[in-house]
């Protein structure tokens, strides 16, 4: 009987052991650790619809724990329902809203080095659904803490409380107020100055010298001349720059008297042509060979677009192809189609994943500035070429921008690339 | 959601295959096979953007805020008065009305535009190729610096390309072609790739080869 009682003993003690031994080096759930130094403020340079709460994480332990981090509030004496975090961002990598202070905080986690913007919160109403209120200056302060681990309820320290209050100005804007207003400037100087004197040199562009060539080539052929203004809207820049050098293709058009054709991709762009092709022809004095038919809207659609160009290509057969404006994966359809009926082809975009295959299929190409240069180029207005003297000087003072802040940033100064990062 | 039924499925990939090989018959020439399948692709998409400008834009845009309740909002009569200018070009004597609706709508776009562009394109690109000369990056800094002060120096066009000026352009040239090389492989890449995929729907989902 003793024996077998010692047997008993010595096998609950071994059991005890091994059950211990067990709890020590079995792996632990990360213990829940309360975020340090929560602080809510108001998100800075907004309309008052944020704030925003930053903590400090103890270790990376508590990355691993983010799933269960939840943000528990009060606004205006309701309580919020409590909210998961699912992602951090790092004070450092946000510099519009820390400024560029704070440092990487990847090599040795700083307690200060998390936060979250809050734009909207959850409560929950009197019949028990959950709603998602944005945040908004008029509903009063918010007051938040961090709880970690619901189960184990590892809170912070309450954040304390904010008002949502909008800025009138963004200041991370202020530079780039500043430049606009140099490059205005700049230009505007520019622009009164050729009215005083509009003798302004401009370089040769080799493909402009060429569209009187091809637009008499194609009246001696009796064909038509085809201009398309891109597959973008008035909204972008290089469409602009199109419609511009269309008014001046059409008054040598209507000078020749030969025909234009014109199949556009956007409604709006087919109004503004017909209107800039009207007033080239009466400024021609031809207002009777204007046919408003021949600037026609197709579809905006992409490839259901270029198949009926490029069938126009075929059975028009254009003598002359001027591809101007903004384009996408269709730019070789259309070159190539076109290069394969005889055309001289002059094309001009500012897309630069297209220009080379403008560059392979067409006689002349604009590269990107030379389509803005070329309505200066072509109609030498005053106020035009002021303009591009402007544009040239700005160029000057970037490049030297650029020189001055290499040479800053090799000596360790930032100052200037920062000024120059966008907020 | 309608459920697509085999003989559905089946009807669907025989006229893409059939509209497929109508386009491919380009390659040839122009012919009524093509023109066909030209006119129809035209046809389907006018469609489709006009049943997409009336339901994405007309009706929650302008019929749902103009109609009386709670949603009611008389901005939108701004808008709406600007467009209906566009309209009246179709009426001789009131057509200049146009213009005013154009004139908003290029200011409108320019303004928001430029500061996109300042923001977008030129902080961005100026801030990037302020870049130090480190051990790590000397052999290149100076490679950018050179092409991006070279290709500047041929977008100079109130300066002529003779001399000096000439010769720094050129280098700028050759940069800009550099680029273009590599952009023009790069998308015949993707382009082959596009054909690719046109091909394996030819001979796997309708000719049903092995795959």
């Amino acid at each position: 009987m003793r024996s077998l009682d010692l047997t008993n003993t010595r096998f609950c003690l071994t059991a005890l052991l091994l059950l211990s031994l067990v709890c020590v080096l079995a792996p632990h759930p990360a213990r829940a650790q309360s975020p340090s130094n929560p602080e809510v403020t108001d998100h800075p340079n907004d309309d008052g619809s944020a704030v925003i709460l930053s903590f400090g994480l103890a270790g990376d332990e508590l990355l691993e724990l983010m799933p269960q981090v939840q943000i528990e509030g009060v606004w205006h004496d309701t309580e919020t329902a409590p909210v998961l975090l699912s992602s951090l961002d790092k004070r450092s990598d946000h510099p519009e809203i820390y400024g560029w202070g704070v440092t990487d905080g990847n090599a040795e986690l700083r307690p200060d080095d998390y936060y979250v913007p809050i734009s909207k919160y959850v409560t929950v109403g009197e019949d028990g659904e959950p709603s998602v209120v944005p945040v908004s200056p008029e509903l009063g302060e918010f007051a938040v803490r961090l709880v970690v681990d619901p189960a184990g309820r590892a809170e912070s320290h309450p954040a304390g409380s904010v008002q949502a209050t909008g800025q009138l100005f963004n200041r991370n804007m202020s530079f780039r107020v500043l430049l606009a207003f140099l490059f205005a400037g700049i230009i505007m100087y520019f622009i009164l100055a050729a009215r005083r004197n509009p003798n302004i040199f401009i370089r040769r562009i080799a493909g402009l010298e060429a569209v009187d060539e091809a637009i008499g080539r194609a009246t001696e052929m009796g064909k038509p001349v085809l201009h398309i203004n891109g597959l973008d809207s008035l909204a972008t820049l290089s469409t602009v720059a199109a419609v511009n050098i269309l008014g001046r293709i059409a008054g040598k058009v209507a000078t020749y008297e030969s025909d234009l054709l014109v199949p556009c991709f956007d409604p709006v762009v087919m109004t503004v042509s017909q209107e800039v092709v009207k007033n080239a022809y009466i400024e021609a004095g031809r207002p009777d060979n204007y046919r408003e038919d021949n600037i026609y809207f197709l579809t905006d659609q992409q490839f259901s677009y270029t198949a009926s160009v490029c069938g126009i290509m075929l059975r028009e057969k254009p003598a002359a192809n001027f591809l101007l404006g903004y384009f996408y994966a269709e730019s070789l359809l259309l070159a190539e189609t076109g290069n394969t009926t005889g055309a001289i082809q002059i094309a001009g975009t500012d897309a630069q994943a297209q220009l080379p295959f403008f560059i392979t299929t067409c006689d002349y190409t604009l590269i990107g500035e030379e389509l803005y240069a070329a309505s200066a180029y072509l109609s030498r207005e005053p106020m035009l070429l002021g303009s591009l003297r402007g544009q040239d000087l700005a160029k000057a003072f970037v490049m030297v921008m650029i020189f001055l802040g290499t040479l800053l940033s090799t000596f360790g100064s930032e100052w200037l690339s920062r000024l120059w990062t966008p907020l | 959601m309608t459920e697509v039924t085999p003989i559905g499925q089946l009807l669907g990939v025989w006229i893409a295959a059939g509209l497929t090989l109508l386009i491919f018959s380009f390659i040839y020439k122009d012919n009524p096979a093509f023109k066909f399948a030209e006119a129809l692709f035209l046809g389907v998409s006018l469609g489709y953007t006009a049943v997409n400008t009336y339901w994405n834009s007309i009706a929650p845009q302008v019929i749902r805020p103009l109609t009386p309740g709670v949603n009611f909002d008389a901005w939108v009569l701004l808008p709406v008065f600007l467009g209906l200018c566009i309209i009246l070009r179709v009426i001789p004597s009131l057509s200049w009305l146009s213009r005013m609706a154009f004139a908003v709508y290029i200011a409108g776009y320019a303004g928001m535009a430029i500061p996109n562009e300042i923001s977008g394109r030129l902080l961005p690109q100026v801030g990037s190729t302020m870049a130090p000369f480190t051990a790590a990056t000397w052999y290149i800094t100076p490679v950018i610096l050179l092409g991006v002060f070279c290709t500047m120096m041929y977008f100079f066009f109130s300066l002529e390309h003779k001399g000096a000026v000439g010769r720094i352009s050129r280098i700028g040239v050759v940069f800009v072609m550099i680029s273009f090389g590599a952009s023009f492989g790069y998308t015949v890449m993707a382009r082959v790739s596009l054909l690719i995929g046109r091909m394996q729907f030819l001979f796997f989902d309708w000719l049903g080869l092995p795959n």
